[in-house]
């Protein structure tokens, strides 16, 4: 189906951005538009993915110029679930900065770079040109760039140098592979380079190539041994912003690596063997760095790292079923960190303090709250019948089914891990008692009115409970993530349907 | 002349990625300069260089009957020249501020962050 309804959700954000500049310092105009614009943009998400769910795979030859000459737009299954993603994390995260973020952030286009990272999402996930796909990954970068360093705090800056250090380079990466990949196949168009990718008689070079695409995806994903920026730049930031940052920014990595993989080269024995061997590798080094860190939201970000590895590990066994997990795995995931990053920003409001040993007695102080994190938490560590458990089980199976008992041994370990780390993260922060006893003044959040601490539960109760749906609706999931797994395992589909006019 | 370009890329990359090594800010920024300008040199030279044919058909003609010029590493490169402009400045920018709220130009001395046990 070729429609422009399927460049919609960009141009949402893109235009409620260039709004929002009008009214550059009217704080109260800036959060009103932005919670229109993500709503706008969330409904048209939604659109885009039933249509997509329900009709087939929606193209767009931009300006009229057919593929492979143009550039192609593309919603597949996989594109359409991501910008769903991304439309639900921006709206919660949108409403949840009205209040996180201070206004002098905010008067300094605080909205404004939000707006244009999310376009750079969602121009990311919908693309089907592989040059487009770089111009988007800059577009999001130099956004994130921004929203990392504003406010210009000391430890804010330490972060950004590593951050913008290797984001850059894996650009110069990706640009590379892009210029290899253009002189051994003369195209650029997703569908189209697959036929030119299998008829290049130098396998070596196109081997070569795809390992340079992996090292590029693999520094935006966080992988081992490329990893090291993630957690030393992402607790920086306020939690608003380390919460897109922690649910979206790694994922686009593991999106375009999904396509890229599945699309244009299909991995042979040496490539599944080498994504296997860094998912083991970064499950590992994920799950030992999360083990000895004192401050929360350095050991959300090990958990990005670890729980990385387990999508690159789905990608490594490259069976259908595995697929499954990994998709499956991938909505759970872009839930539920952004709201653990929300959960510690609600924390650092009351407490003051990411270090958790001193920090306790949050339950007895706010049990409400404790019980909707708690939710977050056990879906985290995949308890049944919460959202994590599915998608392991699923990856559980089929690693044991291939035969890989290494990946099998180190998803259990990292899955152990991660339910060690989630059962202290309990017991310090939230039964121990008070190691100092807390005075009055520290807790900003007790004080707010009450139209800002909606503003700041609702959206983290939100994603808690589309956990909680996904966990107790895990058929519903599963078939989303059966449908894209099979389209991506039959690439076809998404080749016939950006070149169905040349038939 | 492609002999030539193929050992500039490869002393662009190098001499980019040996910079980016370094704990010098600076060098970290002429780093990526040179590695920028190295990855856009390989994109022309992946084009197929042919001197002197613009991609342009004749009045009379309906297609191309000759070999000509490649436009399209073109259009990538002026893209990603725009592209790594604007990074490059924020880069710059980035690395002033660096160095006005810390006070020094080692790269190692930014770890404060990273010693929390």
């Amino acid at each position: 189906m070729i429609s422009n309804f399927i460049l919609a959700p960009i141009l949402v954000h893109m235009l409620t951005a260039i709004v929002l500049m009008f009214f550059w310092k009217k704080i109260r105009a800036q959060k009103t538009i932005s919670i229109i614009g993500n709503s706008i943009a969330f409904l048209v998400s939604l659109q885009l993915s039933i249509s997509v769910w329900q009709n087939g795979n929606m193209t767009l030859q931009v300006g009229g110029w057919e593929a492979p000459f143009g550039i192609t737009f593309v919603s597949d299954m996989l594109s359409a679930t991501m910008v769903m993603l991304t439309a639900l994390v921006s709206l919660c995260v949108g409403i949840y900065s009205t209040e996180a973020i201070n206004t002098s952030r905010i008067r300094y286009g605080y909205f404004v770079i939000f707006h244009f990272l999310i376009m750079g999402l969602n121009g990311a996930f919908l693309t089907g040109d592989i040059f487009n796909l770089y111009v988007w990954f800059e577009v999001v970068i130099i956004s994130s760039f921004v929203l990392l360093t504003l406010g210009g705090k000391k430890r804010q800056m330490e972060g950004a140098v590593k951050y913008v250090t290797m984001n850059m380079l894996a650009s110069s990466i990706f640009l590379t592979a892009i210029g290899i990949l253009y002189g051994i196949t003369g195209s650029l168009n997703i569908a189209d380079l697959p036929e030119h990718v299998a008829a290049v008689e130098n396998r070596g070079l196109v081997t070569v190539t795809a390992l340079l695409f992996f090292v590029g995806f693999g520094i935006k994903s966080a992988v081992f041994p490329m990893y090291f920026w993630l957690p030393s730049s992402y607790h920086t930031p306020p939690s608003a912003i380390g919460a897109v940052f922690g649910g979206l920014l790694t994922k686009m990595g593991v999106y375009s690596m999904l396509r890229i993989f599945t699309v244009v080269f299909t991995p042979d024995d040496f490539i599944q063997g080498v994504f296997v061997a860094i998912a083991v590798l970064t499950m590992i080094s994920g799950a030992l760095g999360v083990i000895n860190k004192r401050n929360l939201r350095r050991i959300l970000s090990y958990f990005i790292v670890c729980h990385i590895g387990y999508l690159i590990a789905g990608i490594g066994l490259y069976t259908e079923l595995a697929l499954v997990g990994v998709i499956f795995y991938l909505i759970h995931d872009v839930i539920i960190k952004s709201n653990l990053f929300m959960m510690s920003g609600i924390i650092n409001k009351i407490r003051e303090t990411q270090d958790i040993y001193r920090l306790g007695g949050f339950y007895k102080d706010y049990p409400k709250l404790s019980i909707v994190f708690a939710i977050i938490l056990f879906s985290l560590a995949g308890i049944p019948p919460l959202s994590g458990f599915w998608p392991k089980i699923m990856l559980f199976q089929e690693a044991f089914a291939q035969g890989s008992y290494v990946l099998l041994g180190t998803l259990i370990f990292a899955s152990f891990i991660t339910l060690f780390i989630v059962a202290r993260i309990w017991s310090e922060i939230f039964w121990k008692d008070l190691p100092k006893p807390n005075s009055e003044e520290i807790d900003h959040f007790c004080n707010f009115h009450k139209r800002g601490k909606i503003a700041l539960v609702l959206p983290i109760v939100a994603l808690a409970v589309v956990s909680l749906f996904i966990g107790f609706k895990a058929s519903f999931i599963f078939e989303i993530s059966e449908r894209v797994a099979y389209e991506l395992k039959n690439p076809q589909i998404y080749i016939d349907s950006v070149m169905n006019h040349l038939k | 002349m492609e002999l030539l370009l193929v050992f500039l890329v490869g002393i662009l990359y190098s001499a980019g990625i040996y910079l980016i090594l370094r704990r010098s800010m600076v060098k970290l920024l002429l780093g990526f300069m040179m590695l920028g300008n190295g990855a856009n040199i390989l994109i022309f030279l992946m084009g197929e260089l042919s001197k002197g044919k613009a991609p342009i058909i004749d009045g009379e003609e309906s297609q191309f009957t000759d070999v000509y010029a490649d436009p399209v590493p073109q259009a990538l490169i002026l893209t990603a020249i725009v592209i790594s402009f604007g990074l490059t400045a924020f880069a710059i920018i980035l690395l002033k501020k660096v160095h006005a709220t810390t006070g020094t130009d080692d790269l190692d001395s930014l770890n404060v962050q990273d010693l929390d046990i």
